[in-house]
């Protein structure tokens, strides 16, 4: 069943670029069809029928795969992975609909790298045995990096290269800190094997134990990205497709977040908490830089990516805080964030397409002239601004009360960024969609299709914001082991 | 009633989707009703509800809607809470909204965005309900956000004005500083108590705490935080005077009768915690008489006729500041339900002043209203009355009870004196708006051209100034009986009755009889800087441009290309560097390879004999 949701996604990606041959339509209505039947192929696990117990997979598949290194085909589902799933299978659907006019060219390809980084990153939130982890983590890049230098603006293939590099390097940590880890495990158990569950009982020596959670630290880190190894993201925000933007921003960071949840606190418990005080600073650190390059960019769609700067910032903090506010805010944010940047991506590229350009010195007064538009950008700017009501504030305000717990001086500069935020928020719709503007445009408002894409958006966020109880409840399943090893953990970290 | 309840706050939240959803279906002539309309059917439920409320045992009323999110202890309900302090503000936010609505439907019936007015207008009016009837503190956060958001949309409705843009950014960010210390707060609340709703919040702190407790006043600071943003107080004052950019409808609603009085609310309802706090109400006090006094000061300077309006608001929210910070709970309630009546009806009657007036706001070119503006004229004689507290109005028992109480509470004669200033200052700058602009020479082509939908809301308004202070809600069952006032010396009362006739006169004496002229006390060595001084508002703008958004704008320009990305570009220069030099080293000449094997050669044996 697992095997299905990945095989779908990357089958159909073959389906996509084959089907171009039967009009340039096709290849789009097939990646919906394949995502769409993914989304199906969830919704029995949301039954009133599954009821797991904390931390019991919901579905699990085992198979060998190498045997002699004890590397087996292990995909496993708890609440995290079926929630940042369906996070995945809903920005999958809605970065195909943002490519509907803006893809022209190699539309089958476009759609067949699309699919593929859905399928390494579905992967990613299923795999339950590190080097499986691996691979999926490295697929996942391959064909994002494409969709950036193939299908991107100006820069685009510098862009790729950044993109590539950073996180290939970053991956390249992590791999050596999982062959330690298995290597250690291997010595003092006499039993090789990559296998999670079996790891998550790896006794560690604490210095080593510091080593190994910084190699899946920095990788995790990268991905997210914090300061200061963010500098990846800006640029291949702004030189990637609309669709690219949207899967990097929705699901690709969501990546790095999850694997500090599933592998960094679970594996190094003690390393992590000793280290907790450091992440939070980070986070902070990003919150405020974040936000504050955010304010100074001139690209539109620059500013929006160091604005996902300054909110995975929140999501560090919150998963440092260790806590059941901390870790239930940060993942809110996670599911919030995604679908709030994505939109707010969707609507820089629907306007560049547009106008051409995603300069907002030549912008401005564009309410008047596409009023849909201005009224979706504002109410992702206020989401994004952490507007209570929307989904973006339940994050933000559970991650800082979990924070608050642990270390109110660190909390209080962290809410800072609740003053930063709207000042990038508002000076967005300012420039783009209020004053005046010196160019003239003739450009048209939202269609059928933008609408229906922005409006399920819109639904999700207004759930998340006024309902969020059953999403927290799904996420619950798997992160309330991983709060209580806080509590286990708590008097040793000097 | 319990049925009813959570209809009051979804009537004006449904008239805001079928405004929005509406656009362009919905005829043109039909917003105004589906805006005012739903807001009307609010204060029609307003009325039954509070007739069923005051008519029983005033016992409060807890209705949970839906459960929000749960999260360990942290577990927030939407729930709504009715006692007699949140039903008076239920009467200010449906009754005054619903005039301010039926006002607006005249003011912006030639405007083609008035579909987007009327939603954002709806959208505020919904939020401001949940604020004042919310049963936690983070429901009360929302409704607190949301009429922030309404705030700035409405300040900025404009759009197409970029001093509109910025005026609105100014409001929401200088009043997020002041919610990021009231979330502060609630977070401090919330890891000492264990709970977020208001009622089990107030025991636990009275159980946990004694008076004095340096955790208590440490949240009870923050909490004032949030107030002092919210209700324009030092030091957060300086978004109100610029807020005045939005339409005037507006600046009556929100920034004269109901948003900026959130703070005084937030303050009156949990004021147990702030018993608590015993030095931290105090300080409450103490900001309150400074910011009343500097505004007042402000006021006096002024020549816009909305910003005048808007300095007499922060001087009034000064006197209910002062009022809860010597624990007169319900004095300042009062007088916060009495400038919701006074000013709603100032503001409203500057808007017919501006409407009837090529959109003037400079009281110096208006003059010899009186006769041309005859509407417009009354409403301000009794606004200002009110304002200025005269006898027998309903600003003169709120304002008395509050420099009573001033004079018998912790802060003693100061705080009372400070109020006693005020109070003849308010006297002085009412008079010089009302003497400028309606009395002297008419200079002016105006026209009174209001409808019935704008001069019905000035009439009923007239009528809440001069006798709102006969009617008001028992508020024992909310703050105890503990409230009482002991009686001060009746020298103390009638000095305070007198004080804003001093004021007047001197009004009249530079303004109307021009005894004396205001512009050779302008001139003078001492008077051209005070007046600079107060007319800047302090310049507290001025500082904060300084301190806080300068060097912000400054290092973001410098640093818009990311220094830290700058460390990565070194590396990638650097990597292109070394493949330039080595690219240039194979260059396909044989006496160059040669010389640099042999140079090579030499070196690694030179370097194995040294060694």
């Amino acid at each position: 069943m697992l095997v299905l949701l990945i095989a779908i996604l990357a089958v159909g990606g073959l389906a996509a670029w084959y089907g171009e041959r039967a009009g340039p339509d096709a290849p789009r209505w097939i990646a919906l069809a394949a995502i769409s039947l993914v989304g199906l192929l969830l919704l029995p696990y949301f039954g009133p029928a599954v009821s797991p117990t904390d931390g019991a997979w919901l579905s699990e598949i085992y198979a060998t795969w190498i045997p002699r290194f004890g590397v087996g085909f292990h995909l496993a589902l708890d609440g995290l992975s079926l929630a940042l799933a369906v996070l995945t299978v809903l920005l999958g659907a809605a970065a195909v609909a943002a490519s509907w006019t803006e893809i022209r060219d190699r539309v089958g390809f476009f759609h067949c790298n699309l699919l593929w980084t859905l399928a390494g990153v579905l992967g990613v939130f299923l795999a339950m045995d590190l080097f499986l982890f691996f691979v999926f983590w490295e697929a996942m890049i391959v064909p994002m990096a494409l969709l950036i230098a193939i299908w991107g603006h100006e820069d685009r293939t510098a862009a790729a290269m950044k993109f590539f590099l950073f996180t290939q390097l970053s991956g390249l940590l992590m791999l050596l800190a999982m062959i330690g880890l298995v290597l250690l495990h291997h010595r003092n158990t006499g039993i090789f094997t990559f296998d999670y569950p079996v790891l998550l009982n790896a006794e560690l020596d604490g210095d080593v134990a510091r080593w190994l959670m910084l190699g899946f630290f920095v990788a995790f880190a990268v991905k997210l990205p914090a300061v200061p190894f963010h500098t990846w993201l800006p640029d291949a925000h702004t030189q990637a497709p609309t669709g690219g933007s949207v899967l990097l921003a929705g699901v690709l960071l969501k990546t790095g977040a999850y694997g500090l949840l599933r592998f960094v606190l679970p594996l190094f418990p003690e390393a992590a908490a000793a280290f907790a005080p450091v992440a939070q600073g980070l986070g902070v650190a990003s919150i405020l830089y974040g936000g504050w390059l955010a304010f100074g960019q001139d690209d539109m769609k620059r500013l929006i990516a160091y604005t996902s700067i300054s909110h995975m910032g929140f999501v560090l903090v919150g998963v440092f805080a260790w806590n059941e506010q901390g870790i239930d805010g940060a993942v809110m944010t996670m599911l919030a964030h995604g679908i709030s940047a994505s939109a707010l991506f969707m609507l820089a590229g629907g306007l560049q397409e547009r106008i051409h350009t995603r300069d907002m010195r030549r912008m401005g007064r564009l309410w008047a002239d596409v009023p849909r538009m201005g009224a979706i950008a504002l109410f992702f700017s206020v989401a994004a601004l952490g507007l209570p009501g929307l989904g973006n504030f339940v994050g933000e305000f559970l991650v800082l009360q979990g924070g608050y717990l642990v270390s109110p001086v660190i909390t209080a500069i962290a809410a800072l960024g609740l003053v930063v935020a709207p000042v990038y928020s508002l000076v967005l719709m300012q420039r783009v969609f209020q004053g005046t503007c010196l160019e003239p445009h003739r450009l048209s408002d939202c269609g059928g299709r933008e609408l229906a894409a922005f409006g399920v958006l819109m639904l999700a966020t207004l759930w998340l914001g006024l309902y969020p109880l059953p999403a927290l409840t799904v996420a619950k399943w798997a992160t309330a082991p991983v709060v209580e090893l806080s509590y286990s953990g708590e008097d040793p970290p000097p | 009633m319990q049925g009813l309840l959570p209809l009051i706050p979804l009537c004006p939240l449904l008239g805001c989707l079928a405004l929005i959803f509406g656009q362009g279906l919905m005829p043109r002539r039909a917003v105004p009703w589906v805006g005012a309309g739903s807001v009307g059917l609010a204060a029609l439920l307003t009325g039954m509800v509070g007739g069923q409320f005051l008519g029983g045992s005033l016992e409060p009323v807890t209705v949970t809607l839906w459960t929000w999110l749960r999260s360990g202890e942290l577990g927030p309900d939407f729930a709504l809470y009715l006692d007699a302090l949140s039903l008076s503000m239920l009467f200010i936010v449906t009754g005054v909204g619903f005039l301010i609505h039926v006002y607006s439907a005249g003011f912006m019936a030639d405007d083609p965005g008035s579909a987007r007015f009327f939603a954002y207008m709806n959208l505020f009016v919904a939020a401001m309900l949940i604020l004042v009837l919310a049963d936690n503190l983070v429901l009360l956060y929302l409704g607190w956000e949301g009429v922030g958001l309404c705030s700035y949309l409405l300040i900025g409705f404009w759009y197409q004005e970029p001093a509109n843009g910025a005026a609105a950014r100014k409001a929401f960010v200088t009043t997020r500083v002041g919610d990021t210390a009231l979330a502060l707060g609630l977070f401090l609340l919330f890891t000492e108590l264990r709970t977020l709703d208001i009622q089990p919040l107030m025991e636990a702190a009275l159980n946990h705490w004694t008076s004095g407790d340096p955790t208590a006043s440490l949240a009870a600071l923050l909490l004032l935080g949030g107030a002092v943003g919210k209700s324009a107080q030092l030091p957060l004052q300086t978004w109100l005077p610029d807020a005045m950019a939005g339409p005037t409808p507006i600046s009556a609603l929100i920034h004269a009768a109901t948003m900026v009085t959130a703070g005084v609310y937030l303050i009156a309802r949990m004021h147990s915690l702030f018993e608590l706090a015993p030095d931290v109400l105090l300080l409450v006090a103490v900001v309150g008489s400074v910011t009343l006094l500097m505004a007042g000061f402000s006021a006096l300077t002024q020549t816009d006729i909305k910003r005048i309006l808007a300095y007499s608001t922060i001087s009034q929210i000064g006197y209910m500041f002062l009022a809860l910070g010597v624990g007169a709970w319900p004095a300042a309630v009062f007088h916060l339900m009495t400038h919701a009546y006074f000013k709603a009806l100032l503001f409203l009657g500057a808007g017919a002043v501006i409407h009837s007036y090529h959109h003037e706001h400079d009281i110096f070119r208006m003059g010899g209203l009186r006769q041309r503006l005859p509407v417009a004229f009354w409403s301000f004689v009794f606004g200002s009355a009110a304002l200025m507290a005269l006898p027998f109005t309903s600003g003169y028992y709120s304002k008395h009870e509050i420099l009573l109480a001033a004079y018998a509470g912790r802060g003693g004669a100061w705080l009372w004196a400070g109020g006693l200033f005020g109070a003849m200052l308010t006297g002085l700058y009412s008079a010089r708006l009302l003497f400028v602009a309606f009395f002297g020479r008419a200079n002016t082509h105006a026209s009174e051209q209001l409808g019935l939908s704008m001069k019905l809301p000035l009439f009923v308004l007239c009528g809440l100034s001069l006798l709102g202070g006969f009617w008001v809600i028992p508020l024992a069952s909310v703050f105890g009986e503990t409230a009482v006032v002991p009686h001060p010396p009746d020298g103390i009362g009638l000095i305070s009755t007198f004080a804003p006739l001093v004021g007047i006169a001197i009004a009249a004496a530079f303004y109307w009889q021009r005894l004396y002229s205001s512009d050779n006390l302008m001139a003078s060595s001492l008077g051209q800087p005070l007046y600079r001084l107060w007319f800047s508002g302090w310049g507290f703008d001025w500082l904060y441009a300084r301190a806080f958004v300068e060097p912000f704008k400054w290092f973001a320009r410098i640093n818009q290309r990311d220094g830290i990305d700058g460390v990565y570009r070194g590396i990638a220069a650097l990597a292109r560097a070394g493949h330039a030099q080595a690219s240039a080293a194979q260059n396909g000449r044989l006496r160059w390879y040669v010389a640099s094997l042999v140079s090579g050669a030499v070196l690694v044996v030179a370097l194995g004999a040294w060694w």
